[in-house]
């Protein structure tokens, strides 16, 4: 900015203006910053406008978030689009769901059953013994090493069996889809070891601490927060390493990083075994937060659901996958309420939208040109109403103004 | 250029040739695009691979880097047998390999682009824990100097010109001092003060490696190759000096007769 012009503004725009500049013009500083401010609204923000009722439905969206989180890593840094993100969501909250159902049916609750001791749903379907993948679930400790390691090994089957082969792009895309619909048919279809299409219901305590108070659900809120931020930290650190470079190599040119010596296969591997971990937590987080887990959220639906999440907020930007989410599913809650019959068409606007008009997503809107702007313009209002008394030549006000036009 | 580090050298027995391919085939739906070739490449040597277009230039380097696996026959690079490895493994060996069209990374500095490069953190996790050390920069502005990018460091590669792109792709090989170099076309497009500069590098380079220069451009090929290959319909049809391989009534057939 030309000094004489800036000479003329009052000092305290100037000095807006200056520290502006200096905090925002370095890239990774303006994303500690972004991060700094969505920290702020999780943690404080949101507990202190938000009842209980609505925090909780902030903390249910916010489990999707760790799904787009993953996605901006796999599809958006390594280029790989996996339609099946609710496989793993769904798994990490069938983990979860299995230890509860577990708690809740102790013998006393139970003594009506023919078969007491097991869950409602088991029997229904006439089981009269706990199925043995059903029995690791009854240790707190071996559930919570279960949610992300059942997901990551799936999603670890999955990579040697389709990287390895350079399998890649639409193909794969294709496949997870597949995967997505063949879990939510078989939980579906096993009733008796499952639950079924009702999924996994009823559920009450956690080691004895009620998960339904609101309270529980408090806390529960916070430690998603803390999770989701540790989370997103963690793919801060990704992203800015070599790894993270490597990443949009292998999404970029291939082939290049094939031939300087890397193997493509074991890092795209690494990448989405942590976006399918990541998922995982977030679907036990859900499972803790909702009360139950269900086979529709695991199927083709949610998880296309997610990758628009991940899309509307911009797929190459981690915090722009939390707002995504919020909004979408912010969007979802009321246009399903306002008018179920449209949600369908809306998100499938949505996503043509993104697609065509702002493929970066909400990260794509410059909000540091949008600050900018509106500085100037006020600046140059301030000064506006000064002019009389400051006599200042008529061309100059206006010079701030066209500038404020053009951003 | 330092030699070599810790590969090693030995490993080549005084009469072993550096690559080695023998009786090497393949072929895409019956069409044999390399037919029962044999040749091999000595250590210190830059050798010009010509043909007329569908000669099998490209599928022999894609037969040597692992990019292809060959129907029948075998490559032998030092002691190691290259056919059935995979490209990163062969890479990893120390045969590095620059495509036709220059394969930058454009969003990336000239720096991050050598760094890339940088033959060692290449797995995930050290790729994750990677730091920026003093003998990484120091090896990035060597190579920055040779390939004629020194002062071009801090620009992003897609500012570059094409021959710019060509001598950084270049550099990111050497920066893995592969002993085996093999170039598709590294002077298609560039203008003939460029083209000098790369005959004089790549003789530099060729000091303590092989170099493989896939390439149209006669003049070129004259500048800088020790021996030259003819390949004709996946065949090998002369080899010997450039002005040998220039007087071979087979050659001027082959260029000329149709």
């Amino acid at each position: 900015m030309p000094v004489a012009e800036s000479s003329r503004r009052p000092a305290a725009s100037v000095a807006l203006r200056h520290v502006t500049t200096v905090l925002f013009n370095d890239a990774r500083r303006r994303e500690n910053i972004y991060f700094g401010v969505l920290a702020v609204l999780l943690l404080v923000g949101f507990p202190l406008l938000l009842d209980t009722f609505h925090l909780n439905l902030v903390g249910k969206y916010l489990t999707y978030a760790f799904v787009a989180l993953g996605l901006v890593l796999c599809w958006g840094y390594g280029g790989i689009l996996s339609l099946g993100q609710g496989v793993f969501f769904g798994l990490g909250g069938y983990c979860m769901a299995m230890f509860l159902k577990l708690e809740a049916s102790d013998i006393a609750s139970t003594s009506i059953q023919s078969t007491p001791g097991i869950p409602d749903f088991m029997d229904w379907n006439q089981l009269t013994k706990l199925p043995a993948f059903w029995v690791p679930f009854k240790s707190l400790f071996l559930t919570v090493v279960a949610i992300p390691l059942v997901p990551s090994v799936l999603a670890l089957a999955l990579s040697a069996a389709m990287f390895k082969r350079r399998v890649g792009g639409v193909y794969f895309a294709i496949i997870t889809q597949a995967v997505a619909a063949i879990l939510s048919i078989l939980i579906i279809g096993q009733q008796g070891y499952t639950g079924g299409v009702n999924g996994i219901t009823d559920l009450k305590t956690l080691h004895g601490w009620d998960i339904r108070s609101d309270s529980a659900k408090m806390i529960l809120y916070f430690v998603n927060a803390a999770l989701l931020l540790g989370a997103i930290a963690l793919s801060f650190s990704i992203i800015r390493s070599k790894l993270g470079r490597l990443l949009l190599a292998v999404r970029d040119r291939e082939e290049r990083v094939l031939f300087t010596g890397y193997d493509v296969a074991n890092i795209k591997t690494v990448v989405f075994v942590l976006a399918a971990a990541f998922s995982a937590v977030g679907g036990a987080m859900f499972t803790l937060q909702v009360g139950f887990m269900s086979p529709s959220f695991v199927g083709i639906v949610p998880s296309i659901e997610m990758v628009i999440c991940a899309a509307v907020g911009g797929r190459t930007s981690l915090l722009g996958a939390v707002y995504g989410t919020l909004i979408v599913n912010y969007g979802k809650t009321y246009f399903s309420e306002a008018f179920p019959e449209l949600w369908l068409f809306v998100i499938g606007a949505l996503f043509i939208a993104v697609v065509m008009i702002f493929p970066d997503g909400l990260a794509g809107l410059d909000l540091r040109k949008a600050l900018h702007g509106l500085l100037t313009r006020a600046s140059g209002f301030a000064r506006k109403r000064k002019k009389p008394a400051a006599l200042v030549p008529p061309a100059a006000p206006s010079a701030p103004q066209t500038n404020a036009g053009s951003q | 250029m330092s030699p070599p580090l810790g590969q090693s050298s030995v490993a080549a027995a005084p009469n072993r040739h550096l690559l080695e391919t023998t009786g090497l085939s393949v072929s895409f739906d019956g069409f044999k695009a390399v037919d029962d070739l044999s040749f091999y490449v000595n250590k210190g040597e830059v050798r010009a691979i010509i043909g007329p277009n569908g000669a099998g230039k490209t599928t022999l380097l894609d037969l040597i880097t692992g990019k292809t696996q060959p129907t029948k026959g075998h490559v032998r690079f030092k002691d190691l047998q290259l056919t059935g490895m995979r490209e990163y493994q062969i890479v990893r060996a120390g045969v590095g390999r620059k495509f036709q069209t220059p394969s930058v990374y454009e969003s990336l500095t000239v720096f991050e682009n050598l760094e890339m490069a940088f033959p060692d953190n290449r797995t995930s996790w050290s790729a994750w824990r990677f730091r920026r050390t003093p003998d990484v920069i120091a090896k990035v502005e060597e190579i920055a100097e040779l390939i004629y990018l020194r002062d071009r460091l801090r620009d992003r590669a897609e500012i570059l010109g094409h021959g710019q792109k060509q001598w950084l792709e270049i550099g990111a090989l050497l920066i893995q001092n592969p002993e085996l170099l093999l170039l598709d076309e590294p002077v298609a497009g560039m203008s003939a003060r460029e083209r000098e500069s790369t005959g004089k590098l790549l003789l530099e380079i060729a000091l303590n490696r092989a170099v493989v220069v896939v390439e149209h451009d006669m003049d070129f090929v004259k500048q800088i190759a020790h021996r030259v290959t003819v390949l004709h319909q996946g065949k090998l049809l002369a080899e010997g000096s450039m002005d040998d391989v220039q007087k071979n009534p087979k050659v001027i057939e082959v260029y000329l007769g149709h």
